[in-house]
């Protein structure tokens, strides 16, 4: 089986789509050299004008994708830094998104925005940052976040044949990480989690980069002898929660992690339903691990002081456990 | 004026005169847009109508004459003054009544209103509430012809206001590139909400596609023969694979921005002086010069199309509200690509 870096996986994904299915068409700025990261890279050599350079006009991209999508094409669009997209939140929020919701179910708007977002060597505040809270937290669009080059290959070969929009972000630090990839068509369905590991003292839910971060962190807690079992959600929209609180409700304590901002994050939102749903049951507050609410500093000694890693969740698992510990002996 | 333009058309071959079929069909839709917007503003006021609404009483001469000159499998894009795009382009008076009252059997079975009238089986893509939405989904719209190899060309409309927006220039830029078949229809009607054009907007609205080699053309909005000549030329340019094209319509709402607000940023003599250039007497007029139809004939077709519009408010309120449990149905589709997997 070839062992793929995620930017290969999802070129590949995009090969075997667009073999499949000739109304696929891609659209963004260099695409036809291959895109920031060379996930679009060949792509022109062997589909031609189904590859299509677009001006540095982000709205009109965004826009000109969801009416294509909604007269019969199905739209990939590079939106190279996740950043860029905010000059299309317009197009994407109250038109791509709202489409077919507003003309009573008429329309179908199948299309894909890749967006590349995370730290990575001190991008610095405009190239850094990671919104798939903004993303999420608007209905009819869905979000999707791999954390490794099996799952971007199939969340992507997914997302492509969906025919909703969908927000496909690929962290940058993780993407030269490479795994075994299958070739030819499969999908890994939007709205399933994985259960990356078992444990039994506290559950890590984590996506994209952070679901990297806390395998290594229930390595370092495995050595402490507390039993992390680690969910990696894939999919943050449609959000498989069942797949958390089944989890939740044997390990009793759960930490949320991600690599954007704590405040108002996406963590809050699995943390409250968590909680809505397990709150006599749980034996620690949920904890959450993200960003600082700042913005991302150029100097690698700020930028570390600002993005959590590993040793940050590592840190929330231990004080769940602990917090849980003092709550019994009180109660003893 | 309007009988000097047929005649230029004339000259240029009589495959820019409409039929006698489109002659009367534009007669009937203005004056089927003018009294289904007359009841929709008296039942407004009347606050039986949920929503808010822009009237377009006055523009009639805009939608129909640029809708008339479309072949039947083209698209439109439209804005938050809607409902005349929505009529001219073969949207019922039923389905669109209903969807201002909120009912089911609303063109959007009342997920919409007023600012979201849509009917993608006749080609029209939507009413947007946001002021300068169309110009992305009719470049798209347009891109998806291309690709899929039909004939179908997107005609974009939007007001003034609209054309200060960066999509506008965005969507103009990559039109032109592409060749795309689009054609730009500004209705000019000189204020955009309660600020006139003179407050806002540097240069000639026409000369805009000039830097993008985009023709420019201006025509009188309120001639519905010059408006549908003037799309005619731009949908065979379009057709012939030469790309957009730009024109300004230069028009007025005799009512304010939105039915029921005060209008305090121009004078009642202004707005006589400009209904004395009324788009549906002007018509009349015409089509009785030509011999084409009497005064009985005319008062024929308001009587027809009043009872039309009566019937469809009578049909609205005595339809079904849509069930409240549906109310998160459709946001997302269930379907997939043919080729997926699961
Ligand atoms: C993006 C956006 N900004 C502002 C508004 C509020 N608004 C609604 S209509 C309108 C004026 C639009 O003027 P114009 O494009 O000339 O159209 P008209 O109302 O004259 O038909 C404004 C500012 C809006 N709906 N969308």
């Amino acid at each position: 089986m070839p062992y793929l870096s995620m930017g290969q996986a999802t070129n590949d994904a995009m090969r075997v789509a667009m073999r499949l299915d000739p109304t696929i068409i891609v659209m963004g700025l260099d695409i036809r050299w291959g895109g920031s990261f060379g996930q679009f890279r060949g792509l022109y050599d062997e589909f031609g004008e189904r590859v299509i350079d677009m001006p540095i006009s982000e709205a009109l991209i965004v826009g000109a994708a969801a009416g294509a999508a909604s007269r019969g094409l199905r739209t990939v669009v590079s939106m190279s830094f996740v950043e860029f997209s905010m000059g299309a939140m317009d197009e994407l929020v109250n038109q791509a998104a709202k489409l077919r919701y507003m003309f009573g179910g008429q329309a179908k708007v199948p299309m894909v925005l890749r967006c590349a977002d995370g730290t990575i060597r001190s991008a610095a505040a405009q190239h850094s940052e990671s919104f798939e809270a903004i993303f999420a937290h608007v209905p009819g669009l869905k979000v999707v976040a791999p954390s490794n080059a099996y799952d971007a290959k199939g969340l992507l070969i997914a997302a492509i044949a969906d025919d909703n929009p969908v927000i496909y972000l690929e962290n940058k630090k993780i993407q030269p990480t490479k795994a075994e990839v299958p070739e030819g068509l499969y999908e890994v369905p939007l709205g399933k989690a994985a259960i990356r590991r078992e444990g039994s003292d506290v559950t890590i839910v984590a996506y994209s980069i952070q679901a990297v971060n806390a395998a290594q962190a229930a390595d370092e807690l495995a050595k402490e002898g507390i039993s992390a079992e680690v969910i990696d959600l894939r999919t943050i929209v449609p959000l498989d929660i069942d797949t958390v609180l089944k989890s939740v409700a044997k390990t009793k304590r759960a930490v949320v992690a991600h690599e954007a901002w704590t405040f108002g994050g996406f963590g809050a939102e699995v943390a409250a339903q968590i909680q809505e749903a397990l709150f006599s049951e749980l034996k620690a507050p949920v904890m959450r691990v993200g960003a600082r609410h700042s913005h991302i500093p150029f100097a690698p000694a700020l930028e570390r002081a600002i993005v959590p890693a590993t040793e940050e969740i590592v840190a929330a698992a231990r004080r769940a456990v602990a917090l849980s510990g003092q709550t019994m002996q009180r109660a003893s | 004026m309007s009988q000097g333009a047929m005649k230029e058309a004339a000259q240029e071959g009589d495959r820019r005169l409409p039929s006698l079929d489109v002659l009367f069909g534009m007669h009937r839709r203005m004056v089927g847009i003018r009294q289904f917007e007359e009841r929709v503003r008296t039942d407004y006021l009347a606050r039986r109508m949920p929503g808010f609404t822009h009237s377009y009483v006055g523009e009639e001469a805009v939608a129909v004459g640029g809708c008339a000159a479309l072949e039947p499998g083209d698209l439109i894009t439209s804005t938050h003054r809607g409902h005349g795009h929505a009529i001219a382009k073969g949207v019922g008076f039923p389905a669109m009544m209903a969807e201002l009252y909120g009912k089911l059997p609303g063109a959007c079975a009342g997920r919409g209103g007023s600012m979201h009238i849509a009917d993608f089986s006749l080609g029209m893509l939507g009413a947007n509430g946001i002021v300068g939405g169309g110009f992305g989904l009719a470049a798209g719209a347009a891109l998806a012809a291309q690709f899929l190899g039909n004939r179908d060309l997107t005609l974009c409309f939007f007001g003034d206001g609209a054309i200060n927006k960066g999509q506008f220039h965005e969507s103009i830029n990559f039109t032109a590139l592409r060749r795309l078949p689009v054609i730009f229809l500004c209705e000019n009607n000189q204020f955009a909400q309660y600020t006139a054009i003179e407050r806002t907007t540097a240069g000639a609205l026409a000369d805009r596609g000039t830097p993008f080699g985009v023709p420019g053309a201006e025509v009188d909005g309120n001639d519905v023969l010059a408006v549908y000549q003037a799309v005619r030329t731009a949908a065979d340019r379009a057709r012939r694979g030469e790309g957009p094209s730009l024109i300004i319509a230069n028009t007025y709402r005799f009512y304010g921005h939105n039915v029921g607000e005060a209008v305090p940023y121009r004078s009642e003599a202004d707005v006589a002086e400009r209904r004395k250039r009324d788009p549906i007497p002007r018509y009349e007029a015409w089509l009785q010069a030509e011999g084409l139809i009497d005064a009985a004939g005319c008062a024929g077709v308001w009587e027809e199309v009043t009872r039309e519009v009566d019937e469809s408010v009578a049909f609205a309120l005595a339809a079904a509200d849509p069930d409240p449990a549906t109310a998160m149905d459709d946001l997302y589709a269930s379907t997939r690509a043919a080729w997926s997997t699961q």
